[in-house]
């Protein structure tokens, strides 16, 4: 991959130039974050002509590697302030390997107020003015339809939605999947930063192009065989994933008393089972037609947590239905319909809106009076308001931080301004610290402690005490920021946590598609530098540790059933960035 | 005797009830339950009695609520 593609939106150029050298190692997240913290201002506004928006694929995307074909996205937040890489399935990183492209890169904005489409293929990349027709309003579905009729249906797709060209901070960047659906690079409101630099859609075409050059493909196909059985292998990512999707946790977090219900004021519900997994599974099962309990996001994904959520007559209604949202909609605004609760994913989607921050702020707008607990019909016409905007869309287009300030609340569940997802700090400590800590504001994925505090993968860990939460959450955010270099989906961890056969297969097949004779420790040391360099693009942008801290209210409004409150020390909480 | 709720999840709810009380003798602890319902120990992957994590000699007590679940994950 030595293709570096920069398009500057003040002049409509395009340079396509050599991977700078400092960069051919890295890929994913580590490339992302590298190339924010090099060349975008710490200072600057997010949505302002200093930011810089780049696209890269992970290490091992493009190749047969199982699951490692996430894209990742990075620039400064609009959302947090902070440095942001959000990642995401779909086909898009696929393409931009085997076409040997190693990052796309958009800069400046243009003078006007025209969108464009970047279409890319082995003979140009060129701007061409954007459709009117996928403009003003147009829902992601259909604008990935007139896109796919217009430069072909195998393209891919990354798209800025309506939310995106509003620049509402909690617009995502939606990425089409296999069979023309959304998957979202979802947190941290990357598409308000897409939609600032008037791109409305990247589109790629991969016709012609080669395979990756891998350096020994004997290695190469071991080292894959063995990372693949670990995957089947393990019943959580081989079979677990599959059945019942992310959305088993709610079961299991009710039972734990950690699952934050009506604005984080409980750990428990008591109408878990309408919106379990095993009544998702069930569900899906009864109704037949378009429905899939399984469904992979990306090709080559052999773990397929997604699924097709249809409607009474079989008709879908969504994919990649996940915990997060469903708890947030669910549990943390009582929600108690699941088929309301798909509707506003599926508008969600097709706005363009990151589903955690929207539905965390759903729930916050309900604990100041916008809307009415449960209300499931008056939440999906409030969020598809956002496609307007009206100022209730906007309001919550906002986030979970501004619905807080507009409804004069203190219990506002954020972190650096990033709505608190889905497993409550108090009796689950060591997501707690992740939360603070994190270099991207609140996010459970990049640093997933329950694994270790709940789901006894990886970890056996009290969740209820502090005793070895704060090194474990260090380990955790450091080996996420490497496995988010690699183009792995996350899941992978569930895989080889409990595996070192199969945790060396993938160093191995790192090894083997780039010659290179990386050992775990090296591994290690990649998180702990993307994680460095991250939290040094931060101080500069202005951060400190005082800012690595939890809304002040776990601190004494006790969480039951458990009743139990946030106690670490600031102190300790510092301890987790201490190497 | 003492009576013990127990709560299975996912795959553990195939051919069993997913709730159900049942009544044990004085000082039994959580392996007698898998016994019981023939849970094998690697299926009982997570045990929560009354919302905190458990092992599998923990000594039952009069109205405890057992939760058992296979290996999950998610995320």
């Amino acid at each position: 991959m030595n293709k570096f593609i920069r398009i500057d939106m003040t002049s409509l150029g395009v340079k396509i130039e050599e991977t700078p050298e400092k960069y051919a190692g890295l890929g994913g997240r580590a490339l992302t974050s590298s190339f924010v913290a090099d060349e975008v201002k710490p200072t600057c506004h997010a949505l302002g002509k200093n930011n810089k928006l780049i696209f890269a694929p992970g290490l091992l995307s493009g190749t047969s590697a199982p699951n490692s074909g996430r894209i990742s996205v990075g620039a400064k937040s609009p959302l947090t302030g902070t440095i942001k890489e959000s990642n995401s399935g779909g086909s898009f990183s696929q393409k931009m390997a085997r076409m040997g492209i190693k990052a796309l890169v958009i800069e400046g904005m243009p003078a006007n107020d025209k969108f464009y489409v970047i279409n890319i293929n082995m003979n140009s990349v060129t701007i061409d003015e954007a459709p009117p027709e996928i403009l003003g309003g147009t829902g992601n579905y259909k604008a990935i339809e007139i896109l796919s009729a217009k430069y072909g249906e195998k393209v891919g797709i990354a798209i800025a939605g309506p939310a995106g060209e509003y620049r509402l901070p909690t617009a995502n960047i939606s990425f089409k999947d296999p069979e023309g659906n959304i998957r979202s690079a979802g947190r941290g409101g990357l598409g308000a930063v897409m939609g600032s630099k008037k791109i409305k859609a990247i589109v790629i075409d991969d016709t012609g192009a080669g395979q990756v050059p891998i350096a020994d493909l004997e290695k190469f196909r071991a080292a894959s065989k063995v990372f693949a059985q670990a995957l089947m292998s393990h019943p959580v990512s081989g079979q677990g994933l599959a059945t019942y999707g992310t959305d088993v946790l709610i079961n299991i977090l009710n039972e734990a008393g950690g699952l934050p219900s009506y604005n984080f004021t409980a750990g428990r519900i008591d109408h878990n089972d309408n919106i379990s997994g095993e009544t998702l599974n069930a569900t899906i099962t009864d109704r037949g037609g378009d429905g899939k309990v399984s469904h992979g996001c990306h090709p080559g994904c052999i773990i397929k947590c997604s699924q097709w959520y249809p409607d009474k007559e079989g008709k879908y209604i969504t994919s990649g239905f996940e915990y997060e949202t469903i708890w947030a909609l669910g549990a943390d605004s009582g929600i108690k319909d699941l088929d309301d609760i798909a509707y506003i994913d599926r508008a969600m989607d097709d706005i363009g809106v990151d589903s955690i921050e929207i539905a965390v702020a759903v729930a916050t707008a309900m604990d100041g009076g916008l809307l009415t607990w449960g209300d499931g019909k008056a939440v999906l016409d409030a969020v598809k308001q956002i496609a307007i905007p009206t100022p209730l869309g906007r309001i919550l287009g906002g986030g979970t931080a501004v619905v807080g300030k507009v409804c004069g609340l203190y219990r506002v569940p954020v972190v650096k301004d990033q709505g608190i997802p889905a497993y409550d700090p108090r009796p689950v400590k060591g997501i707690g610290l992740t939360y603070a800590t994190g270099t991207m504001g609140a996010d459970h994925t990049s640093g997933y402690c329950i694994a270790g505090n709940i789901l006894n993968v990886g970890a056996k860990i009290d969740p209820l005490k502090k005793d070895g939460q704060i090194e474990y959450a260090r380990a955790m955010q450091i080996g996420t920021a490497a496995v988010d270099s690699t183009g792995m989906c996350l899941f992978v961890y569930f895989g080889i946590a409990d595996s070192p056969d199969g945790y060396q297969a993938l160093i191995d097949m790192i090894n083997a598609q780039y010659g290179l004779s990386l050992t775990a420790a090296d591994v290690d040391k990649l998180g702990e530098s993307v994680l460095k360099t991250e939290r040094a693009f931060n101080k500069a942008a202005g951060f400190t540790n005082a800012h690595d801290r939890l809304p002040e209210f776990f601190e004494y409004e006790p969480c039951p059933p458990h009743n139990v409150v946030w106690d670490f020390t600031p102190e300790e909480i510092d301890e987790v960035y201490n190497f | 005797m003492i009576h013990v709720k127990i709560r299975l999840f996912a795959t553990l709810r195939e051919n069993r009830d997913k709730e159900t009380v049942i009544e044990l003798s004085e000082g039994a602890a959580v392996k007698d339950i898998l016994e019981r319902l023939d849970i094998s120990r690697e299926d009982a992957a997570i045990i929560l009695i009354n919302g905190r994590g458990a092992k599998l000699d923990r000594i039952l007590e009069d109205n405890d609520i057992v939760s058992i679940f296979p290996p999950l994950g998610g995320g």
